[in-house]
């Protein structure tokens, strides 16, 4: 009735736990250095902030030479093709248990929508949250690379904080769509196993 | 030195009066047990030295000048080297603003200024005999060695003696029933050593006019202080005395508040062969970058806050309070036999002086912090004021963005004090003497204002009233251990140190909150999104199992 694909290598699995937990540390201690709440401590959450996002930076500079070597990054080229059938799908289909109409193999792992949503973390999330990270972390250097006038603290943090609310709503779907396969707990299975059934 | 002077003035001036007497006085002349401890301490400093051996010491000396002339028989540079210090001319150009420093041109806010009251204010003058202007900064013998190398603890120099101790006991403050006893002046130059805590706290612990009032920072606590108190000071720590930081060279000692270092970056560490400018900062020993690897991003916050900012978290910590206001508009006030009389407050300090006008005090005091960058503006007697204004009698300069400037703390002084209404100049009175014209002896302000102006050269039209002013003490003594200085959330954080300081953004503190509010709504809005999504699915896959359900 059912296949079953290995859709997710060891070190994709890897990857994605290790930054999974790397990203609900950095939102964490992220927001109270933000001053949104109390948990740590400021001097603590900012230790920890630091190590998780140079922890993120060496887990990525391995994940980037991966997805290369094995030409994994091929599943994050961006396609409309079938998008309107994936939006209408999750408007509508997926109340009536349609069929997806997205039919998941090992080399296209990832349905329309979701090339789009990886594209926009690419494009938009990403950049934002790291610039302006780097610039934040190495604050104290400004002036030695000449960057100081044009450059407020102000600035950085705003678009920092920016790239961090886009993340937290990108993280909310992202989790909430680990429900939708043919069972709730489906890819998520998959995730920890690599093995995901395909009808 | 470092304290300099005019701290040295206003404790000089302060000193002599005040309450000095509880506890310079109280261990004077008679200390018994003065040997046992000199020959310890003489142990201790390594000194090839037993000037108890030296027989131009071997005798007894009438007066202070006569023991320096002995002293100079072996050091014959001492005094020349003396004479050129601020210490001695109590004078001291600025170089960068131009204006002409010291004790004896400054106006503070505390008894004001030195002119017409020189017997009493130079008791905390590093000579002899500087009654009036009179004085001859040439003699030799004028030089006082003993203030500043006395190890017994029992030579004193009293107000209203022009710089002289006691040649005789004497009862002091007057009419109070206490005797100073005249140091026995053979046996003090016989047991001479490097100046202590003690020797310089003689005159800094007391400006202002008593123990602690003037700087804060300073104060008799500091003679043997605990860890907590001052880390580097702490007798059972690294026993630091002044002379450690401020290190001397020919009897000239580094480090003044006339002209001080905000900003150390470019120097840095106190090398050997160096030729430091100021050995006193922080980073001539600790250097630009003081904190280990594991807390690095406190280095990066060096290049714009002193280090005493966090280290300093309180200052008057040692159980001695600091005056932090002074209105000498309410002196002169007596009681029905017209008689001065003395208030004191609920915490025993005193709160009201006939003399003085109206004190606060406060101990444990949070400094405030502003933006320095080591120039300090002076209002002097020929300074025209605005007295619709609170007047700075001096003013730090600084800015978060002129890029020399660091974030400091200092003690904020603010009083009251008498201007001419006519000339709008500060007016200089005549506080002490033995005339009829000192304010301290007929309470008139119109004689005494007349006389003090007349000697401090100044034009006075007889109009007078007073203004409100403000002095800023730098804090940079009574350093914490590392454990007690302040922690991130004192200024990352609502409410912080720092929130009267301008141009800062502080993670923590500040945010958008327009940022803000989009960004909790976005947040929110998706989650509710996905809230509803999913629960319509459950609700559907009920009926989905009707149909289709595999």
């Amino acid at each position: 009735m059912s296949e079953r694909i290995y859709v997710f290598k060891r070190f994709e699995r890897f990857w994605h736990w290790s930054q999974a937990a790397l990203i609900i540390a950095l939102m964490i201690t992220g927001f109270e250095i933000h001053g949104s709440y109390k948990l740590l401590g400021f001097g603590k959450a900012v230790g920890i902030h630091t190590i998780a996002a140079w922890s993120l930076v060496t887990l990525w500079v391995f994940a980037i030479f991966w997805h290369f070597t094995t030409g994994e990054w091929k599943q994050y080229i961006p396609t409309l093709d079938k998008v309107d059938a994936m939006i209408k799908y999750y408007l509508m289909g997926i109340f009536t248990h349609a069929p997806h109409p997205f039919k998941q193999t090992a080399l296209k792992k990832h349905n329309p929508l979701q090339r789009l949503a990886y594209l926009g973390f690419w494009v938009f999330m990403s950049p934002m949250i790291w610039i302006s990270g780097w610039f934040y972390l190495f604050y104290a250097d400004w002036a030695a690379w000449g960057v100081d006038q044009y450059l407020s603290l102000e600035w950085v943090a705003f678009l920092h904080t920016v790239g961090a609310f886009m993340i937290l709503a990108f993280f909310i779907v992202h989790i909430y769509l680990t429900t939708t396969g043919h069972t709730v707990t489906a890819h998520i299975k998959a995730m920890i196993t690599g093995w995901e059934d395909v009808k | 030195m470092f304290i300099s002077t005019t701290r040295a003035l206003t404790l000089g001036l302060m000193l002599v009066y005040l309450p000095i007497s509880s506890s310079l006085a109280s261990t004077p002349a008679t200390t018994p047990t003065a040997m046992p401890v000199q020959a310890a301490a003489k142990a201790a400093t390594h000194s090839t030295a037993d000037h108890s051996k030296f027989e131009a010491l071997k005798k007894s000396f009438a007066s202070g000048p006569e023991v320096t002339q002995a002293c100079l028989s072996c050091h014959t540079e001492a005094a020349r080297q003396v004479q050129k210090t601020k210490h001695w001319t109590w004078e001291f150009m600025n170089p960068e603003t131009k204006q002409r420093l010291g004790k004896k041109h400054v106006i503070n806010n505390f008894c004001t200024a030195v002119p017409s009251n020189y017997e009493f204010c130079t008791a905390c003058h590093v000579g002899y005999g500087w009654k009036d202007e009179k004085f001859d900064f040439t003699a030799q013998e004028n030089v006082d060695c003993l203030v500043c190398h006395d190890t017994t603890g029992s030579y004193r120099k009293l107000p209203g003696l022009a710089g002289h101790p006691n040649y005789q006991d004497m009862e002091y403050p007057p009419h109070s029933g206490k005797v100073v006893k005249a140091p026995n002046l053979g046996e003090v130059a016989r047991n001479v050593g490097k100046s202590s805590r003690a020797n310089c706290g003689a005159c800094h612990f007391y400006g202002g006019g008593g123990d602690a009032v003037k700087h804060g920072d300073l104060d008799s606590s500091m003679k043997n202080p605990s860890q907590y108190l001052d880390v580097h000071m702490a007798k059972d720590g690294l026993n630091f005395t002044c002379g450690t930081c401020h290190a001397t060279a020919g009897h000239d000692v580094p480090g003044s508040r006339y002209a001080p270092t905000a900003s150390d970056e470019k120097h840095g560490a106190h090398m050997r062969g160096k030729k430091d400018v100021n050995p006193a900062t922080c980073q001539a020993c600790h250097g630009t970058r003081p904190h280990s690897a594991k807390l690095a991003k406190l280095n990066d916050h060096a290049d714009k806050i002193a280090c005493q900012t966090c280290h300093i978290p309180e200052f008057a910590r040692g159980g001695i309070p600091t005056k932090m206001s002074w209105d000498w508009s309410t002196a002169g006030k007596l009681d029905k036999d017209g008689k001065p009389f003395k208030l004191k407050d609920s915490g025993g300090h005193d709160a009201y002086d006939s003399k003085k006008g109206d004190f606060k005090y406060e101990d444990n005091v949070i400094p405030e912090y502003i933006w320095f960058n080591g120039k300090v503006n002076y209002t002097l007697l020929d300074t025209k004021l605005d007295p619709s204004q609170v007047i700075r009698i001096n003013h730090f300069e600084g800015s978060p963005d002129d890029g020399k400037s660091k974030i400091w703390p200092i003690k904020r002084f603010t009083g009251k004090q008498p201007y001419d209404m006519v000339t709008n100049q500060l007016l200089i009175p005549h506080t002490y003497g033995k005339d009829d014209s000192s304010f301290w002896s007929n309470f008139n302000w119109d004689k005494a204002l007349t006389t003090g102006m007349q000697a401090a050269g100044g034009e006075f039209s007889g109009k007078f009233a007073f203004v409100a002013t403000e002095m800023s003490w730098p804090i940079t003594h009574m350093v914490a251990p590392k454990t007690d200085a302040l922690n991130c959330q004192q200024c990352h954080g609502a409410n912080g140190r720092l929130d009267k300081v301008p141009g800062l953004y502080i993670p923590g503190r500040d945010a958008n909150p327009w940022l803000d509010k989009a960004g909790w709504s976005i947040a929110l809005l998706t989650l509710l999104g996905v809230i509803a999504h999913g629960g319509l699915r459950y609700l559907m896959a009920g009926k989905r199992t009707h149909g289709e359900q595999e």
